[in-house]
């Protein structure tokens, strides 16, 4: 078995397609050594728990670089490019300098709720990928409430910043987390509602099945749920308190809100926490919307990891896209957008899946010719919902600009001729 | 079903000691001195722009919190029975879709007095 084993990783090392090519081999290698039956389970658990914690680490140290490269690229500046060839080493100097700084705690600050917040903070985004599926039989956990623990895993991460904010004492850290409360409360509603049509269509709330639903009628399922895509990505970017939503830290207004009294690695946390986190957002977006480790037929050449990362490091940029273009918004605005039009709209999606998924189930008709028709028909709800919205309740100004979108229509008034003064003719 | 759970478990473990390390670390450089620490009052006071701070900043917030919070709370167990419906609901058929129209039609009478009453403003 110990020759297996390398010449797994000897010969096609990139190859595991299924946990069982790599893990399983040293499963063998264990039972073959006469472990018991439970030693063969805790090593395969740790084997996977290992391999995403290992995955984790590494995105988070790579998309600190990532991400301020091309956010510095989006705003016509540089960007981190002093350490090490084109700013690579960059994260490891942030670590080194976070680790070795003096750690200033406030004396009136609860001590065990302020160091606990940045652990709780990072503690969920790494447990949500215990249920995505990384390929093919490549779920380290295939819970059948694979969406609820998703749901109650990312609203911890709030909970945690608000215990934070609260337990440093301080009056803009307490801004910055009763936002984060009102944000939460917000737009778990939205987030929670346009799932639904997901668990309708693939008729499970296992991430598994999802994958294996879209592989089976061979589409991806953001074509059947274009609202419920453009719902839940705004919604969990407000979630995830980056750029456009980013009330609760917004140091222009509060000064970094709730870490504003944090220091040294403890901050350190907060940002790899972040980062993390949008990560796994963008792992869930990837595996519920974009097919996860499936697409089409490049998963029989590609191995289905590959493929899946790819298409997480695709929804990650258009988070950092978002975040590099959109202005903050106003916390009435924020939540008035969750409450009058996200809420209508993920229950409208709700209704139109179930009639949908109703006249699907009871005419009997095949999926090849209904679901074309539906992807058409969702697609086209989705434009003309969001058309209609901005129609009715956006400003007067959006809805009608009068001032010029281009600087080319701008019409300059040139200035009026003024005659040369002559050296001598001033008056005095 | 527990022992996908349990899984879940082991990963639950890793993700505690992988925040647990960098501040180990930390206290550890901290230890052998590589990490300063001089405190002084002005340090250890709560940050606010400069000033000295007045009063405690645990106090009572806007009530607005709480309305959101009611509203939250409404619209959750609302989702809370609609996710036990949406995974069964291929096997229900008509009855399931009359009744959840019906279900979230009260609640939409609700939504829309709580909009009437200005619930949803943020003053």
């Amino acid at each position: 078995m110990t020759g297996a084993l390398l010449t797994i990783i000897t010969d096609n090392w990139w190859d595991i397609r299924d946990l069982s090519n790599l893990s399983g081999a040293i499963r063998d290698l264990v039972s073959d050594a006469g472990g018991p039956g439970w030693l063969v389970y805790v090593v395969a658990g740790l084997l996977g728990a290992a391999g995403i914690v290992t995955f984790v680490g590494v995105t988070a140290i790579i998309n600190i670089w990532i991400e301020r490269r091309v956010v510095g690229r989006m705003q016509s500046r540089l960007g981190p490019n002093r350490p090490g060839p084109v700013g690579l080493l960059q994260p490891l100097a942030d670590a080194i300098k976070l680790m070795q700084k003096e750690v200033l705690q406030p004396k009136l600050a609860d001590a065990l709720v302020f160091t606990a917040a940045p652990i709780a903070f990072t503690v969920p985004g790494i447990a949500v990928l215990a249920v995505v599926p990384w390929g093919r039989n490549m779920t380290l956990a295939s819970l059948d409430a694979g969406i609820v623990f998703i749901f109650a895993m990312s609203s911890l991460a709030a909970l945690a910043v608000f215990i934070g904010g609260y337990g440093s004492n301080n009056k803009y850290a307490l801004f910055g987390s009763m936002r984060v409360i009102a944000m939460l409360v917000t737009y778990e509603i939205p987030i929670v509602m346009s799932l639904l049509g997901i668990a309708m269509f693939a008729g499970t709330m296992n991430l598994d099945g999802i994958v294996r639903f879209q592989e089976d009628h061979w589409l991806f399922l953001i074509m059947l749920q274009p609202l419920a895509f453009v719902i839940y990505f705004m919604s969990s970017s407000a979630e995830l308190n980056r750029t456009p939503a980013d009330l609760a830290e917004a140091e222009s207004e509060i000064a970094g809100g709730y870490h504003v009294e944090y220091s040294g690695m403890k901050f350190g946390l907060y940002y790899a926490a972040e980062l993390i986190n949008c990560v796994t957002v963008s792992a869930i977006i990837a595996t519920l919307f974009l097919g996860g480790w499936w697409a089409y037929k490049l998963d029989e050449i590609v191995p289905g990891w590959m493929i899946y990362i790819g298409k997480v490091y695709a929804v990650y940029f258009l988070f950092i896209w978002t975040r590099g273009t959109l202005p903050r918004f106003r916390i009435d605005q924020l939540l008035a957008f969750a409450w009058k039009w996200m809420t209508p709209m993920a229950l409208v999606n709700v209704l139109m899946v179930a009639a949908e998924v109703l006249i699907w189930e009871e005419t009997g008709w095949s999926a090849g010719v209904l679901l074309p028709i539906y992807v058409v028909l969702n697609n086209a709800l989705a434009l003309a919902l969001i058309v209609a919205w901005v129609r009715v309740f956006a400003p007067r100004f959006e809805r009608f600009p009068d001032r010029p979108r281009f600087y080319s229509t701008i019409d300059v008034p040139s200035l009026p001729a003024v005659a040369p003064v002559q050296p001598g003719t001033q008056s005095q | 079903m527990i022992e996908q759970f349990g899984r879940a478990g082991f990963l639950l473990l890793f993700a505690v000691a992988f925040p647990l390390l960098p501040i180990v670390a930390s206290v550890v450089l901290g230890v052998f001195k590589i990490r300063p620490r001089k405190p002084d009052p002005v340090k250890e006071s709560i940050y606010e722009c400069g000033m000295v701070p007045i009063g405690n900043a645990q106090v009572r917030y806007n009530v607005r919190y709480y309305v959101f919070g009611l509203l939250f709370v409404i619209f959750d167990v609302e989702a809370v029975f609609l996710y036990p419906w949406a995974v069964t609901y291929r096997q229900l058929g008509l009855y399931a879709f009359v009744e959840v129209v019906l279900f979230l039609g009260i609640l939409f009478v609700g939504y829309a007095y709580a909009w009437r009453k200005g619930a949803m403003e943020w003053k």
